[in-house]
């Protein structure tokens, strides 16, 4: 009997020193404490404090003593560049899904080790496991979104429902189209029922002639400048993220927002450690920090993209809760495809149609180029004489 | 001087100032406005002046441009007014325009590919001794006075070939040490070619955008680089407070330097006229 007693105290004993392991484990994060953390984020792409919002890595800072370098890109290629220079060690990079697939298939993340991140429990079940990291090792996902169709109300009369409406004639010259090919592409093949990572040759060349045939009604091919076309009425459609169409109908109330009855892009932007980065633990830190619910409610409200955690849904601090734009409800879900990284051929022949299609108007292909070589001749000979003259006066 | 001008004349001037100063205007005005639109004016506010000194960011990347801006230009320029006054001591002058084609290039280089290949050169010594992420501050310095350089040696050499050349050989005639001869004559007499290539420098540090986003690292974005970071999504409204106050700052400078230089001229032009 004795024994028994003491087996089961020794269970409970064990179990009192296990249980606050599973529970509300607190680690010691101390040495941490003066180092740096280098962040590499989106242009305005978290709370600043700016307009009273939450300035995020002061606060992290002042709780953690950890200095965070906090620094901007604009385009995942570009951040892609830097990265695979090794000129710069980022510890935090927050990509989006198709270059995080790539990044993995070049060996250039680390695996997270989730017991610092233990907040990874708010992630919404959907959110995870997606094909860019199936396994959940790599990511965490920071915003997610989708692609969809801005109008103004006062020229389009009708509700559109399909990506059709930007090639409509009677629009010509009030659409607007992205500036970069990914996506100005991915809006040509959801309208042609095309998969957004097909590799045929064919696909591509079909898509390539929708965008031509529209190239006309186009008014201007743009990125950031849509905001003002839009909030001042110069454009009648342009396609566009959801988050920043909250931001233009904040201005201008006559716009309105739809999905494409044939599907859409559906994006990821997930936080992610790169393999050479210098101070993992501080960047697992900061990553969980992101998640504490206090910090995502912040960074949701300033960026108004929707986000994948749970508590920032249902918190009341949330200004754009049950949003219809960001979170429609499943009869308005459209269908949506995530952008897969293309192989390097399909790559390279998409950039060669958007070429073809930012620089000519159909086909004087030709002419640009005679032009350009006589321009370049001109200018070496200028430059010659120039040089040749400046000698001339230094000898004097 | 009097000399009246036609109303074509001056309608051709008011174009051209039109031309040059219109969005400067447009961009001071809506600096003050009070809404979030770049598009439409809502009413006049300081409001983008209060955020700006709250956004830590661009006040950080506006910092890290200035001492970048202020220690590379220094740099450059002393550098560069040794390196001209002695491209213009040398006496053989297939040397002397062999050199200054050499210094030049880095002017007529494409920023593109200077760019790209001070972050090849940067990265490859980094690999040499064994470390990574050795773009920062040090390397933008380096980037920034390579550029420069040029700059300072072509506002320097003219200055030079201005003075009398045997203006140090009087000065040590009467005395002076050859370096002694070149800090209190030669000196003084390519000041003002010294100081519009220091200004030079410095105009062309602040502007930079190119060099600076190949050989900028974790810590050292300048300016320009979080501007432009800011067009996916929107550039924000405190940016035009910022190019407001920068565009204020420089036209303040600009009037007392024109200022102080033109009273410069003016006692200048009484010795001058005294001497002849």
């Amino acid at each position: 009997m004795k024994r028994f007693f003491s087996v089961i105290i020794c269970f409970i004993l064990m179990g009192l020193t296990v249980i606050p392991c599973f529970a509300g484990e607190k680690k010691n994060y101390s040495h941490l404490k003066g180092t740096t953390l280098n962040v590499y984020n989106w242009g305005e792409y978290i709370s600043d404090g700016s307009e009273g919002s939450l300035d995020v890595n002061k606060e992290f800072e002042k709780r953690y003593g950890i200095t965070v370098n906090y620094s901007n890109y604009e385009s995942n290629e570009n951040m892609y560049n830097k990265l695979q220079s090794g000129g710069a060690n980022y510890d935090v990079i927050i990509p989006s899904d198709y270059m995080i697939a790539k990044l993995i298939e070049e060996d250039m993340l680390a695996e997270l080790d989730f017991s610092n991140i233990p907040n990874y429990k708010y992630v919404l079940e959907k959110y995870r496991g997606l094909y860019y990291d199936p396994d959940n090792k790599y990511t965490v996902p920071y915003t997610v979104g989708m692609v969809g169709l801005i109008y103004n109300t006062k020229i389009v009369k009708e509700v559109p429902d399909s990506w059709g409406i930007l090639w409509d004639e009677k629009y010509a010259g009030e659409i607007l189209m992205f500036n970069n090919p990914r996506d100005a592409f991915g809006v040509a093949q959801c309208y042609l029922g095309q998969s957004i990572n097909t590799e045929s040759v064919e696909d591509w060349d079909k898509a390539i002639e929708a965008l031509k045939t529209q190239n006309h009604l186009v008014s201007s091919y743009v990125m950031d400048e849509v905001f003002n076309k839009m909030e001042n009425g110069e454009a009648a459609l342009a396609p566009y993220y959801a988050g920043d169409f909250l931001t233009m109908y904040d201005v201008n109330p006559d716009l309105a927002f739809v999905y494409p009855k044939e599907g859409t892009n559906f994006f990821v932007d997930a936080m992610c450690v790169p393999k050479n980065a210098e101070n993992k633990e501080a960047a697992e830190l900061y990553i969980n920090f992101m998640l504490e619910d206090e910090i995502a409610v912040a960074n949701a409200n300033y960026i108004c993209y929707a986000t994948p955690h749970s508590n920032v849904l249902a918190s009341d601090d949330y200004d754009l809760k049950g949003d219809p734009v960001l979170y429609p409800d499943e009869e308005n879900t459209p269908k949506t495809e995530m952008f897969e990284n293309l192989d390097y051929e399909t790559q390279n022949y998409m950039n060669m149609l958007w070429n073809e299609l930012k620089i000519e108007g159909n086909s004087n292909l030709d002419a640009y180029i005679g032009l350009s070589v006589t321009a370049v001749l001109v200018i070496t000979y200028a430059v010659y004489k120039f040089i040749k003259k400046k000698k001339r006066e230094a000898m004097y | 001087m009097t000399k009246k001008t036609s109303l074509g004349g001056k309608l051709y001037t008011a174009l051209v100032f039109l031309f040059l100063y219109a969005p400067i205007a447009v961009l001071i005005l809506f600096s003050f406005n009070s809404g979030k639109s770049t598009a439409v004016f809502e009413g006049f506010s300081l409001h983008w002046y209060e955020e700006l000194f709250r956004d830590a960011a661009t006040l950080t990347a506006f910092k890290n441009s200035l001492i970048i801006a202020v220690v590379s230009s220094i740099i450059s320029t002393v550098m560069g007014t040794a390196a001209a006054t002695a491209i213009f001591g040398y006496k053989n002058k297939l040397v002397k325009s062999s050199i200054m084609t050499v210094t030049n290039i880095p002017m007529m280089n494409p920023e593109i590919v200077t760019g790209i290949a001070m972050m090849l050169l940067f990265v490859f010594i980094g690999g040499l001794f064994g470390k990574t992420g050795t773009l920062g501050f040090t390397t933008l310095t380096i980037a920034h006075v390579t550029f420069e350089l040029p700059y300072v040696i072509l506002n320097v050499l003219p200055k030079l070939k201005q003075t009398d050349a045997h203006l140090s050989e009087a000065a040590q005639d009467l005395g002076c040490t050859p370096f002694q001869a070149f800090y209190k004559v030669v000196l003084p007499a390519i000041m003002p070619g010294i100081i519009s290539g220091l200004m030079m420098a410095f105009t062309l540090s602040i502007d930079d955008f190119i060099i600076s986003y190949f050989v900028s690292g974790t810590s050292s974005q300048t300016l320009p680089i979080r501007i432009f970071s800011m067009t996916k999504r929107r550039v924000t409204p405190d940016m035009y407070a910022l190019s407001t106050l920068i565009f204020l700052a420089i036209l303040v400078l600009l009037v007392v330097s024109n200022v102080v230089s033109s009273r410069g001229d003016k006692k200048n032009g009484k010795k001058g006229g005294a001497k002849k």
